[in-house]
């Protein structure tokens, strides 16, 4: 496979799962707000301010807008073009990326992200996010899962279908660290205590933003606490969008790309997603919590991005 | 009210109907069929196929002047063009013969020259055109076909005779409306298809590949790796590039991705450099090796010139192949058939004369309203003056251009284009057609049965480029006359 085609493939599958991503994120923040209003007391800024910080794009929020409205923020995550990062910069660029490798994938594959493409392009998606921005984010999820679905049922399970998954697996581990450290960045109104009701209510938002709440529920039988959350988003080795799962799958899936075995390696990237796969599987909830859950991760996402450029230094630009 | 009830065949060649109530033999059944159709019906049948092209992203790019592109589908109309056997076989015969009498030639003026000396063509004319290659005299081009995919494009006029407008020896774009129309309109009007047989054109890509493998050099071995280089995803044509790619099982490279390591051509591959053996080019010569042509080109390989000329790599189509694309050479181009195949030219020329010839210059100069001009070297309807629609002042500025530079124009009677029912807002109306066949040349020259019907959507209109408000039709190349 062509370098650049490798190049193309990895980026089309983080760019969609980051699409997805990021319009889970936005939802459960909009699903939290209500849980907070009843409540009263809090300002937009509090509560919006937090997206941005665990995106890390406040910097360029306040060039462009300034205030951290609720408007200003979700517009400026979904579909502010200036934004690389926004839901319709994520789509374009995914679709860019498929037409640039448009004879490596199926048809099936280049349809569905050409629709979800016009459907952006046309207004559609915005007329639907006004209407009701909960259904707007679902079927924003739905076009990804739609197209990952497709691509593992017609795409040919080679060396191109490998990229597209590692693309997709080391986005996931990063956006579930980030959608957890969402936790950390949201101050408690005053006079809640940890433990308490609004408390509980955000960590189950957390998890429903990522559809772990039924998971969840049935393995703690219903406990919710900050330690249970963060063990099962972390530690957790069948849950599909915990970090531990990603960051296994994304081994597996590089050790097949060099043709190593498992416990192996032959070059930097399945060295340094061994070292993290080992790191996650051996992780306790004391042990993160001993270091404090924000710094973990933040750990975890450095070596993420280390991982990343191993990665492309590695196969697409030697 | 039946589709077709209003329609006027006008003063023209119509592809349809001999007069008014009178179709051809060969639209008869589809003129049967439409009439069970509503105009709503048809309307919808066209809906259906837009949102096909849009969802497949079947497009063309456009730049306007902030270079900002806007991707297009390329306007189709659903009602076929229908080519009945005997024509066909006529039109293929002169395609042929076309494209034996032009690889000839480009192997002659890149080796002995013979029918410079014996004064067919003026030396002259050979030495001044622009894409003419003279580092290139002397080398010998695998299997010695200079052109392996040529897109010739015909009219037909007030008579209905097939005529060639222009010869695309570099590298012709199109044949992917043709495969992708075909698909919608098999999609859109299956039961057509079952009355009419109508010849599959999807061979198209096997025969291609095909060719480009029978160019492969002696040191591929068995098993050559091909590719197609394209621009790029900005170029307008790319869609066509990556489908073609994808339709043949090979891969699509940009410049970047190539690589010339002791004259010999690798990919850059996850895996380390992969040696390339045939390269489907769809960049023009000048763009290919900033270290041989032009040196700003980053479209290109350096040093793949060098590697072609080792016999390392072949090009489809081979360097060169410009110069039989010059206007002044097209005039030449039935006294080539003469010379080289000693035969009669199957498919006439479109009348022609040469601003380089002095009493044919005086001709041009005195009859500027009632010609049409064009430069020798431009394309796609530029460069172009269409005498009896253009201003005093245009007149007068191509009466300057030619007197400066007689080498650089020819020129044409206005031709009354033949038309074909076309959809246009809800009614059949005539509009002007043209047809572009792909020609390929391997172990054998194949045909694909038809081509690129383009269609001047706009009313009244001659120009039929996409560019320009053209847009396409299905070709249909039907097993006998249509008679049932």
């Amino acid at each position: 496979m062509l370098s650049r085609v490798g190049d193309s493939t990895y980026w089309m599958g983080r760019y969609i799962e980051r699409a997805e991503n990021n319009a889970r994120l936005l939802d459960v923040n909009v699903q939290m707000l209500l849980d907070f209003e009843n409540r009263g007391g809090a300002t937009e800024r509090q509560f919006w301010r937090p997206i941005l910080s665990t995106l890390e794009d406040t910097e360029l929020f306040a060039e462009l807008h300034g205030e951290f409205t609720a408007s200003a923020v979700l517009d400026y995550v979904t579909f502010e073009a200036r934004n690389p990062n926004s839901i319709l910069s994520c789509i374009n660029h995914a679709r860019e990326n498929a037409r640039a490798v448009r004879d490596q994938i199926s048809s099936e594959m280049w349809e569905k992200i050409n629709a979800t493409w016009l459907y952006f392009k046309d207004g559609s998606a915005e007329r639907a996010f006004r209407a009701n921005s909960h259904d707007f984010y679902e079927k924003v999820t739905e076009a990804s899962q739609l197209f990952q679905g497709v691509t593992d049922a017609t795409m040919t399970h080679g060396e191109a279908w490998r990229f597209i998954k590692a693309g997709k697996f080391i986005e996931r581990a990063d956006s579930t660290s980030r959608i957890l450290d969402l936790k950390y960045h949201i101050l408690l109104p005053s006079g809640e205590q940890v433990g308490g009701s609004v408390d509980t209510s955000q960590w189950l938002s957390l998890l429903r933003s990522c559809s772990g709440m039924e998971a969840y529920l049935k393995i703690r039988k219903g406990n919710v606490t900050s330690w249970g959350v963060a063990e099962f988003l972390i530690c957790h080795s069948g849950f599909p969008r915990s970090i531990r799962f990603s960051v296994d799958r994304l081994d597996e899936c590089l050790h097949e790309i060099a043709g190593t075995e498992a416990g192996h390696y032959a070059s930097e990237p399945e060295r340094l997603s061994g070292l993290l796969r080992s790191k996650l599987d051996y992780a306790t909830v004391d042990g993160i919590f001993a270091v404090g859950l924000h710094e973990y991760l933040d750990g975890v996402q450095a070596r993420l991005i280390e991982l990343d450029i191993a990665f492309h230094r590695t196969y697409c630009a030697y | 009210m039946p589709l077709f009830a209003d329609y006027d065949p006008g003063d023209f060649f119509d592809e349809m109907f001999a007069a008014p109530d009178e179709v051809r033999p060969h639209y008869r059944q589809l003129l049967e069929r439409s009439q069970e159709l509503t105009v709503e019906d048809f309307n919808r049948k066209r809906q259906i196929a837009e949102q096909s092209y849009l969802n497949q992203g079947i497009t063309f790019t456009v730049y306007n002047d902030q270079h900002e592109g806007t991707e297009r589908i390329f306007p189709f109309d659903l009602i076929p063009r229908i080519i009945p056997q005997s024509e066909w076989s006529h039109v293929e015969s002169g395609l042929k013969q076309r494209l034996t009498a032009l690889n000839a030639f480009l192997d002659d003026i890149y080796h002995d020259q013979r029918i410079l000396k014996e004064g067919v063509i003026p030396e002259e004319i050979i030495r001044s055109a622009k894409h003419f290659r003279p580092e290139f005299i002397g080398f010998n081009v695998p299997k010695n076909i200079h052109i392996h995919v040529c897109g010739t494009d015909l009219i037909r006029d007030r008579d209905g005779r097939y005529l060639v407008l222009e010869d695309n020896a570099r590298c012709p774009s199109g044949v992917s409306y043709v495969l992708e129309s075909r698909m919608t309109m098999k999609r859109v009007f299956p039961q057509l298809f079952s009355r009419y047989g109508v010849r599959p054109v999807d061979r198209y890509a096997q025969d291609l590949l095909d060719v480009l493998e029978y160019i492969a050099p002696a040191g591929a071995g068995g098993d050559p790796t091909t590719v197609l280089l394209t621009p790029g995803i900005y170029n307008s044509a790319y869609f066509e590039h990556s489908f073609l790619a994808r339709s043949m099982g090979i891969e699509i490279v940009t410049g970047a991705d190539l690589v010339v390591q002791n004259d010999r051509v690798y990919m850059k591959t996850t895996m380390g450099l992969k040696p390339v053996h045939v390269i489907y080019r769809r960049i023009d010569d000048d763009f290919l090796d900033p270290t041989v042509f032009r040196s700003d080109s980053l479209l290109g390989v350096p040093g793949l010139v060098e590697a072609y000329r080792k016999g390392n790599v072949s090009l489809a189509n081979a360097i060169g192949t410009g110069v039989a694309d010059d206007k002044v050479v097209y005039y030449y181009v039935p006294a080539m058939i003469k010379f080289y195949l000693g035969e009669d030219p199957i498919l006439p020329n479109v009348e022609t004369f040469l601003s380089a010839v002095e009493s044919e210059r005086n001709h041009i100069l005195a009859n500027l309203e009632n010609l049409v001009v064009k430069s020798a070297n431009e394309s796609g309807g530029y460069g172009m003056l269409i005498g009896p629609r253009a201003t005093k002042e245009e007149i007068a500025h191509f009466r300057a251009l030619i007197e400066a530079d007689p080498r650089n124009f020819v020129a044409q009677p206005v031709i009354s284009l033949s038309r074909s029912p076309s959809w246009c807002d809800g009614t059949a109306e005539g509009r002007h057609i043209d047809l572009r066949p792909f020609v390929l040349c391997g172990e054998e020259i194949r045909i694909i049965p038809g081509g690129l019907t383009r269609v001047a959507l706009r009313k009244g209109s001659l120009v039929v480029n996409s560019s320009q408000g053209g847009g396409s039709k299905d070709t249909w190349v039907i097993d006998g006359e249509g008679e049932v």
